[in-house]
């Protein structure tokens, strides 16, 4: 057994100060951890930039990773976007009703679902279908040693495993969200016209009056660092995964939690900044905030 | 399989005495933990060399440390003549076709059919391709004894034995200079053990390969092995002792003078029972009821 660091005293005032040093000491420990793990992070980010502009891609990597993010999410990400649609159609007609504007309701419905819930959903479901799945075969691969074996046959894992996996993820997300962007539009416009009968034209012509390109290409763009995140970090976790079944199921369940969070925050900022641009651009244009 | 047999089909290998792989006082930490010290071992060509040793004395670390895939904490790996510690990524690259590594539980890829798992060291070196590769990978798997029809198979298609024949077809598709084994024969059956201690001599045999064998089966490293070392654990040791405990032909295992030696190729316990039993915070026994009659029990046996 280790030796205690922090020896019991018998007075009083040297307990609470034992009691405080364990304290202190079990904040830096999270700190360092912490430290260390972006560190690391940052780290397997740049190297897996630098094998992504010297060294090109091979085919039968890229294709099997380009199938299962795009083609494989499409069904999921389509039928979770139509659900949200018709679940904000739900929600707002009320509210909107008693202050007689129920044709304004596509308005902001489409508006959330460019600008918002599209994006964060389509990378919500990236996460969890594709992230926590890299995470585990990245994982399995570490511990039963399939990394090694690449790289003793002189393939390097981060070239081989990661560069295709972040290419799919970035290239492929902003395919998801204009799929979940026109499926939640569609599902809200079944609801709002075809189940609640607000009228059609109306409908139509207010989101196109407030909806623009602008609102459109932001989801998209954000879109795009959602799956690099989601890529970067299930890689990661995948490629530092403890061994055994537990390693892995902890790899997978980390890929996914860490991902989420980071997408969420970074959501935060990619907003401010695009709002930025947007008053820079159009400096006249509605105050969002 | 009968030796005679593979005497006819091939021709004898020449040993030569210069060292195609050695380690200059060799060191590997992970934080505090010593795992191995100035371990200085050269390797002639041609020689197939058994590295044995009880679980945790840093056999496979060694293994692994040979080819870079670990780094070690200070020495040298001089592999023909090159620190492989100091080359950069494309020479590792280069180099890495001279090396074949059969992992411990194979190793092949879950992706890939058998196919594809052997093939990949070709593909990746980019030599060479089509025709003549499907040709060499078939060719391959005939030599370890695995029909056609298996190369279409995922890995997880195939029995433990078809697997680790597969890892030995891949390691040797590029015929290697280096053979690493890692535990070749741990959890097979005896004669699927056999099958591929044979492989292993039909190979040094065939190529003029260099081999070194981690292995805890002491039949088969007597049976393969030119030369035994033998590892022990660093915590274990005295200060100042070797953690080379014995390095020399096989028939001078059974005169060593060395209770550690003796007591590992004779696969006794001796004290170790009672020494972990009464270590203080040993994980695995602290419920003190268990303890006590597990300590009653040997003394009894005793």
């Amino acid at each position: 057994m280790a030796a205690d660091p922090f020896p019991h005293a018998d007075s009083i005032p040297g307990r609470l100060i034992n009691n405080l040093s364990r304290v202190v000491s079990a904040w830096g420990g999270v700190v360092v951890q912490g430290l260390t793990t972006l560190g690391d992070i940052s780290l397997f980010t740049f190297q897996m930039f630098v094998w992504m502009f010297t060294t090109k891609p091979k085919r039968e990597t890229l294709m099997p990773n380009f199938y299962a993010v795009g083609v494989l999410s499409l069904p999921v990400v389509a039928l979770t976007g139509t659900f949200i649609g018709m679940v904000l159609a739900i929600q707002s007609y009320h509210q909107f009703k008693s202050i007689g504007m129920e044709t304004r309701l596509g308005a902001v419905i489409n508006m959330s679902l460019v600008r918002e819930l599209g994006p964060v959903l389509a990378a919500t479901m990236l996460a969890g279908r594709v992230g926590s799945a890299m995470a585990a075969v990245l994982g399995t691969m570490r511990v039963t040693e399939q990394i090694d074996a690449l790289v003793s046959m002189g393939a390097n894992p981060i070239h081989y495993l990661v560069v295709p996996r972040f290419l799919a993820c970035m290239l492929l997300i902003p395919a998801l969200t204009v799929m979940a962007d026109f499926m939640g539009i569609v599902g809200g416009y079944f609801y709002s016209v075809i189940v609640l009968g607000i009228d059609h034209a109306q409908y139509l012509q207010k989101s196109r009056d407030f909806v623009g390109g602008f609102d459109l290409f932001s989801g998209v763009f954000k879109s795009v660092f959602f799956g690099a995140t989601i890529a970067i970090v299930s890689c990661y976790r995948g490629f530092n995964c403890q061994p055994g079944a537990d390693g892995v199921g902890r790899a997978a369940t980390a890929a996914f939690v860490q991902s989420f969070v980071m997408i969420l925050a970074l959501d935060i900022v990619l907003n401010l900044f695009l709002d930025g641009v947007y008053f820079a651009i159009w400096p006249s244009g509605a105050k969002l905030f | 399989m009968d030796d005679t047999i593979i005497e006819q089909i091939v021709a004898p290998i020449s040993k030569s005495s210069s060292p195609i792989v050695e380690t200059v006082a060799l060191s590997l930490k992970f934080g505090r933990q010593v795992v191995l010290k100035d371990i200085s071992i050269q390797i002639p060509k041609g020689e197939t060399v058994a590295i044995i040793g009880e679980s945790g004395c840093g056999k496979t670390m060694l293994l692994k440390t040979l080819v870079g895939l670990v780094t070690p904490s200070a020495g040298k790996v001089i592999f023909d003549g090159q620190d492989i510690h100091t080359l950069n990524d494309r020479e590792m690259t280069r180099l890495r076709k001279r090396f074949g590594f059969v992992f411990q539980n194979a190793a092949l890829f879950d992706s890939m059919t058998i196919n594809q798992n052997v093939g990949f060291p070709l593909r990746q070196h980019g030599v060479p391709r089509g025709r003549q590769a499907e040709r060499m990978i078939l060719d391959g798997l005939a030599e370890v004894g695995l029909p056609s029809d298996v190369a279409l198979k995922k890995p997880s298609q195939l029995s433990g034995g078809m697997r680790k024949r597969v890892g030995l077809a891949r390691a040797l598709i590029l015929q290697p200079d280096l053979l690493l084994y890692d535990e070749p024969t741990t959890g097979l059956d005896p004669i699927m053990s056999d099958v591929i201690n044979e492989l292993m001599l039909r190979t040094q045999k065939r190529y003029p390969v260099t081999s070194i064998i981690v292995t805890h089966d002491m039949h088969s490293a007597r049976r393969v092995a030119d030369r035994i070392i033998m590892l022990y654990p660093y915590s274990r040791l005295k200060p100042g002792e070797s953690q080379i405990l014995f390095d020399g032909p096989p028939d001078l295992l059974d005169t060593t003078q060395d209770r550690r030696v003796k007591q590992f190729v004779q696969g006794e316990a001796g004290e170790r029972l009672m020494e972990m039993l009464t270590s203080r915070g040993h994980g695995d026994l602290e419920t003190p009821n268990l303890h006590d009659s597990i300590a009653k029990k040997v003394t009894l046996e005793e």
